[in-house]
């Protein structure tokens, strides 16, 4: 058995740290988020969804103009990325100004109904939209970069098996390490950076240090909403098919990742999405074989949301983040 | 407008003027239905004639009554009139179905703020526990070929479905009580899959749940040789249970608990500060809230003779939480009414406007994509009506009141002696 | 208290309001047919149930476009006869629940004398109980668990194969032809693709072939590496996939691109244009067991798919002529019971054992006898090849009851 399970390991490793990337990503959206608003915003998952929809619309649009036989792909991925950027950040920025900002002075069950409430309209209406665009709402997407490469590791030892990396998977890292490595700068070393770590903190302290706390709550939205969108492409170039109902799972694992690594905390949620990516990766190629064909693969979202559940119950804070006393 | 507001000071002021506007709209409501071969608005209309009589002035007792006379006798013999008698029924008695179960989550959500996004893991517990004993699917780990129980049996299993749930209700109360707020939103949303997922997957090493394929031919309840299969059956049993768990979730509401969990849902620490136990008033939530539910799913189960998997998604639950969060949390009337619209809506309305569009367009009228068909929109409506009576109505359609306590009662006015205030507090206990 | 009345007032109005236009907008569903019926006599409704919306949708759709077609057809023939002839398209969604509500519509409808669907046996199985409550006969043209006729319900007939003859017959090729010897199966965990592994998967094991693993996926999900990994690590020379196209079609492409080269078999869900979209050019040597056949090689096939083109917009789906054949059947049933009836409205009950007495029908895409449980006797299992990465794929072999 466990020859078996390091015989798959290196395929299951680059797999999960794929997925787990994703996760990553989007995790950095609600972590943010919650950081300043202490909301979770449900409606994450539906951005990372628009995004995938919106870029593959690009590239449709692309495609129509005969551009991407002339690009190097490369650049029109970076192009696509760059849109669904723009147009999930804003997206996120109306969303909070609709949805959320009447109700920041409600109670928090409130908020909560209305963001599920987004999400559920969201759905709909990009499944609409796609739809009414090409007959149906799961839509495929055409290949940037169509290449798959071997990387050899049984020649390190005899005990691992070979595993094949597409260069799509490549790029998820290159785009997932910049994205990260971009915010944590932003955060931590910027002025805005600064504001959004003050607003964070105690929002009417900060705002009498006149800081515009609507502004740095948007630009938190802009931001973790683009980061959602530009996953979303991600998403699509590297598993070829997406519909409107993709986002809602990823979101909760993602959101699993977020609370793993301490929600609010940016660097936390970067590790618990590669954790949870690799686990889930783990758990689906191995349970069968580890628990002899009756609990298999079918139970890895059961493995997602328990591990979500013993975080929560026992270590609430997540593994980086700090205890939070309750005020009274 | 002056004859509006005569008409309106006259309705307001008399009793009579009351009665006579409602049994009016009922008769003619009523006959509507009973004439008209197939008509949604007039059924609707009669059904609002509940709505009407909520609304009246009259003591609680005589809205009772009424209320029975209504559900008992005079939907059930205008709907029989035409020939969508069955297909009125189907939808009065999901109605019910959903109004327990929505009135099980308010106990939760409603009345003791813990926002639960798994609930229909209860309702699929009590499905399960009938459909697994009444079809042959229990013989697969009890021996002795008992299995499929008796129809006979369907009346017990509705009290074992709601145990069941009840139990599956602390189960996941337990771990859940450590956590809070939002928290616990994700936690149940959590569990509602997990439970999904078991559900979908118990085939193997033992079959209990037969998985995906789902269970079928569920023996229909009978009672003394009389067996149930039509919905104007269940109807009737669907209005027995309903009636039991409004009347039970009204004493409770305003009973030492049901307080406690109102006080439990506007201020957790204050709430233990005053002497509340916090882990039993939450668990009994949890426990009352998800054996309605079990209860309802029995009669599903015996209702479809078929249950599986994707009955208990994810949107069910969002669906009862529309339908607590639209009526108004906490206010049992909003509830049944949230309840009731939800459930129309969904299976009455948006299948009569889409078939009505269908129409239109093959008879080139109008032309209709089939992405805009209002059946498939149900998302979408569900998410309006969440924002919307989010950010403008969050107390939802009949606001939650709580009862006032005359305020000699509370102080215990000195002047007044001690026998006064007890006997004010009797009639404050029974009203 | 006074904005309550208020409330109550204004809501009372609009009530009466809604009731004098909302009636008026109801009524169009039988006013439009009443109209309809007063320049030919009565109307007779045939419903059809599939999913219009979800991931079955381009399957559902084919089924009632190819029940519309034929209803076209014979609408004639019945305005002859003095009945006018309408189709009435429900949308299960692909949803126990909402199948067995829209059933009870269906079935409060009077002028509904017969329905077509559903996709899904675990629709199907469901509502084909209340549809024998009010005694409509129903014709599946897809369901195909055992289940669904085992349970010898006067109403329900399917002219597909059973999910016990389709599997064995896709095990049977894939073991004897293709000469597999260790079989990956993987399903989708719905009542459809368990179903139909658990077949292929028993018949294989018989035929002498070893199953190297048998794993779950969930429906939606996108990323089927872990499966597939495991997939790897045994290297099997076969997988078999129990699921709908939008699954198959992804598994298909993250195998290649795993690098595994076995052959990947499916069933008859992935006999679907939805396939080829999805798994783009990998899916040239996939193979699928159908119980549809080609339609282009039936008597009359090309100028009836051609029909369908121009009538739709759309090249047919497999599921088209099996619809079509369906209502064809319902259709010259009702007709017969009109005829010994005297030209009156027949009884749902006659219909029903009019359908059930169907022989030796020939269809666009099957003969059709149903057997005392509504089984179709001449049912047929069809294997394809995908050559290219065009839909259909190519016949490769057939296989008869």
């Amino acid at each position: 058995m466990f020859a078996t399970i390091l015989q798959t390991l290196p395929q299951v490793l680059i797999d999960g740290l794929a997925l787990g990337a994703i996760y990553a990503v989007v995790a950095l959206g609600y972590t943010m988020v919650y950081g300043i608003l202490e909301l979770i915003n449900f409606a994450h998952g539906e951005i990372f969804m628009t995004g995938a929809f919106v870029g593959t619309a690009v590239l449709f649009l692309f495609q129509g103009m005969g551009l991407t036989g002339g690009l190097p792909p490369w650049i029109s991925y970076v192009l696509i990325l760059f849109v669904a950027m723009m147009v999930t950040g804003a997206l996120g920025v109306g969303i909070e100004r609709v949805a959320y900002r009447p109700l920041r002075k409600a109670p928090k069950l409130i908020s909560l109904i209305s963001a599920f409430g987004v999400s559920f309209v969201l759905q709909d209406l990009v499944r609409f939209i796609a739809e009414l665009k090409t007959g149906n709402y799961i839509v495929s997407v055409p290949q940037l970069f169509e290449g798959r490469f071997s990387l050899s590791f049984s020649s390190m030892s005899a005990a691992l098996g070979n595993a094949t990396v597409k260069t799509n998977t490549v790029f998820i890292f290159i785009v997932a390490i910049v994205l990260m490595v971009g915010l944590d700068i932003f955060v931590n070393r910027t002025k805005w950076g600064g504001a959004m770590r003050a607003v964070a903190q105690d929002r009417e302290t900060a705002s009498l240090m006149s800081i515009n706390v609507n502004k740095v709550i948007l630009l938190t939205f802009f931001i973790g909403s683009a980061l959602g969108g530009s996953t979303g492409v991600l998403f699509a170039q590297q598993y070829g098919t997406i519909d409107p109902y993709i986002g809602f799972i990823l979101g909760l694992k993602a959101f699993t990742a977020a609370v793993l690594g301490g929600i609010g905390n940016i660097r936390g949620a970067m590790f618990g999405g590669v954790v949870i990516g690799v686990l889930e990766m783990f758990a689906s190629a191995n349970l069968g074989l580890m628990t002899g064909g009756n609990f298999g693969a079918e139970y890895k979202d059961v493995f997602a949301f328990a591990i979500l559940i013993v975080v929560l119950i026992f270590k609430p804070e997540g593994l980086f983040g700090k205890a939070v006393k309750e005020k009274v | 407008m002056g004859k509006l507001a005569n008409l309106k000071a006259s309705l307001q002021g008399s009793k009579l003027a009351q009665g006579i506007l409602l049994i009016a709209f009922t008769l003619v409501t009523a006959g509507a239905v009973y004439l008209m071969d197939r008509s949604v608005t007039a059924f609707l209309l009669l059904l609002a004639s509940l709505l009407l009589l909520y609304y009246t002035s009259f003591t609680n007792g005589i809205k009772w009554i009424i209320a029975l006379v209504l559900l008992i006798i005079v939907i059930p013999f205008a709907t029989s009139g035409g020939s969508s008698y069955e297909s009125y029924m189907e939808v009065a008695t999901q109605c019910g179905i959903y109004v327990a179960m929505a009135l099980g989550l308010n106990i939760v959500v409603g009345f003791a703020g813990l926002l639960d996004m798994g609930f229909v893991a209860f309702f699929a517990v009590g499905a399960y526990t009938y459909g697994i004993f009444a079809t042959g699917q229990a013989n697969n780990f009890i021996s002795g070929d008992l299995f499929p129980l008796s129809g006979g049996t369907f009346w017990i299993f509705i009290l074992l479905g709601g145990f069941m749930a009840g139990i599956f209700g602390i189960l996941l109360g337990l771990p859940v009580l450590r956590v809070k707020g939002d928290y616990l939103a994700i936690v149940t949303l959590g569990f509602g899959e997990i439970i999904r997922i078991i559900f979908n997957n118990l085939e193997k090493p033992v079959n209990i749940t037969n998985g995906a394929m789902g269970l079928s031919s569920i023996q229909p309840p009978d009672l003394f040789g009389y067996d149930f299969t039509f919905p104007h059956q269940f109807y009737f049993i669907v209005i027995g249970i309903l009636l039991i768990v409004i009347f039970a979730v009204r004493r409770l509401e305003h009973s030492r608990l049901g307080r406690s969990w109102k006080a439990v849902r506007e201020n957790e620490i204050a709430a233990q500060s005053m002497g509340i136990p916090l882990i039993r008033t939450k668990l009994i939530a949890f426990a009352i809230g998800a054996s309605f539910s079990g209860m309802m799913g029995v009669v599903f189960a015996a209702k479809q003779t078929f249950i599986d998997p994707t009955s208990f998604t994810l949107i069910e639950s969002t669906t009862i939480l529309v339908m607590v969060v639209l009526g108004g949390m906490g206010s049992v009337p909003g509830v049944i009414l949230g309840a009731s619209l939800v459930t129309i809506l969904n299976l009455q309305v948006l299948t009569e406007v889409t078939n009505w569009l269908n129409q239109l367009s093959m008879q080139g009228i109008i032309n209709v994509p089939t992405a805009l068909s209002p059946s498939k929109m149900q998302r979408f409506i569900f998410g309006m009506i969440l924002i919307l009576v989010a950010i403008f109505r969050p107390n939802g359609l009949i606001a939650a009141k709580n009862r006032k306590i005359p305020k000699e009662v509370v102080t215990g006015d000195e002047s007044s002696n001690s026998k006064t205030t007890t006997s004010a507090l009797r009639k404050v206990r029974s009203e | 208290m006074k904005w309550k009345w208020n409330g109550l007032v204004a809501a009372t109005l609009i009530m009466g309001l809604l009731a004098g236009c909302g009636n008026g907008g109801t009524s169009t569903t039988t006013g439009a047919s009443g109209s309809g019926g007063s320049s030919s006599g009565k109307v007779i409704k045939i419903a059809t149930q599939s999913p219009l919306s979800g991931g079955s949708s381009i399957q559902g759709e084919a089924i009632r476009l190819g029940a519309q077609m034929s209803l076209e057809d014979h609408k004639e023939e019945f305005t002859k006869l003095g009945y006018s002839l309408e189709l009435v398209p429900y949308d299960d969604q692909g949803d126990p629940k909402k199948g067995v509500a829209n059933a009870e519509q269906i079935g409060a409808d009077q002028a509904v004398l017969g329905v077509i669907g559903h996709l899904n046996s675990g629709v199907s199985i469901p509502s084909s109980v209340v549809y024998e409550k009010y005694n409509i006969p129903m014709i599946s043209p897809a369901s195909t668990a055992t289940e669904f006729t085992d349970r010898k319900l006067k109403v329900a007939n399917r002219v597909v194969a059973r999910d016990d003859f389709q599997g064995p017959a896709a095990a049977n090729y894939a073991v004897k032809t293709v000469g597999a010897k260790k079989i990956f199966v993987i399903q989708d965990k719905t009542a459809y693709g368990q179903g139909l592994a658990e077949a292929f998967r028993d018949e294989a094991q018989k035929l002498g072939a070893t199953i190297v693993g048998y794993e779950g996926i969930t429906v939606g999900e996108k990323d089927f590496n872990g499966v597939l990994n495991i997939a790897a690590t045994q290297n099997p020379d076969f997988i078999f996939f129990g699921g709908l196209y939008a699954e198959g079609g992804l598994i298909i492409k993250q195998a290649r691109d795993k690098g595994i080269t076995a052959p990947i078999m499916g069933g008859d869900a992935l006999d679907s244009s939805g396939l080829v979209e999805v798994a783009g050019p990998d899916v040239k040597g996939a193979l699928y067991s159908s119980v549809a056949g080609e339609i282009a090689k039936m008597e009359g096939g090309p100028e009836w798919g051609a029909r369908y083109q121009k009538a739709f917009g759309k090249a047919p789906e497999g599921y088209s002529a099996y619809a079509y054949d369906s209502m064809t059947i319902m259709l010259d049933a009702i007709k017969k019971t009109v005829e010994s009836n005297k030209g009156e409205m027949p009884t749902r009950e006659a219909v029903r054992d009019a359908v059930r007495a169907t022989k030796d029908f020939k269809g666009i895409a099957t003969e059709v006898t149903f057997d005392d449980k509504g089984d179709n006797s001449f049912a047929k299992v069809y294997i394809y090849e995908f050559k290219g990465d065009t839909y259909p794929g190519e016949l490769v072999s057939e296989v008869s009851q």
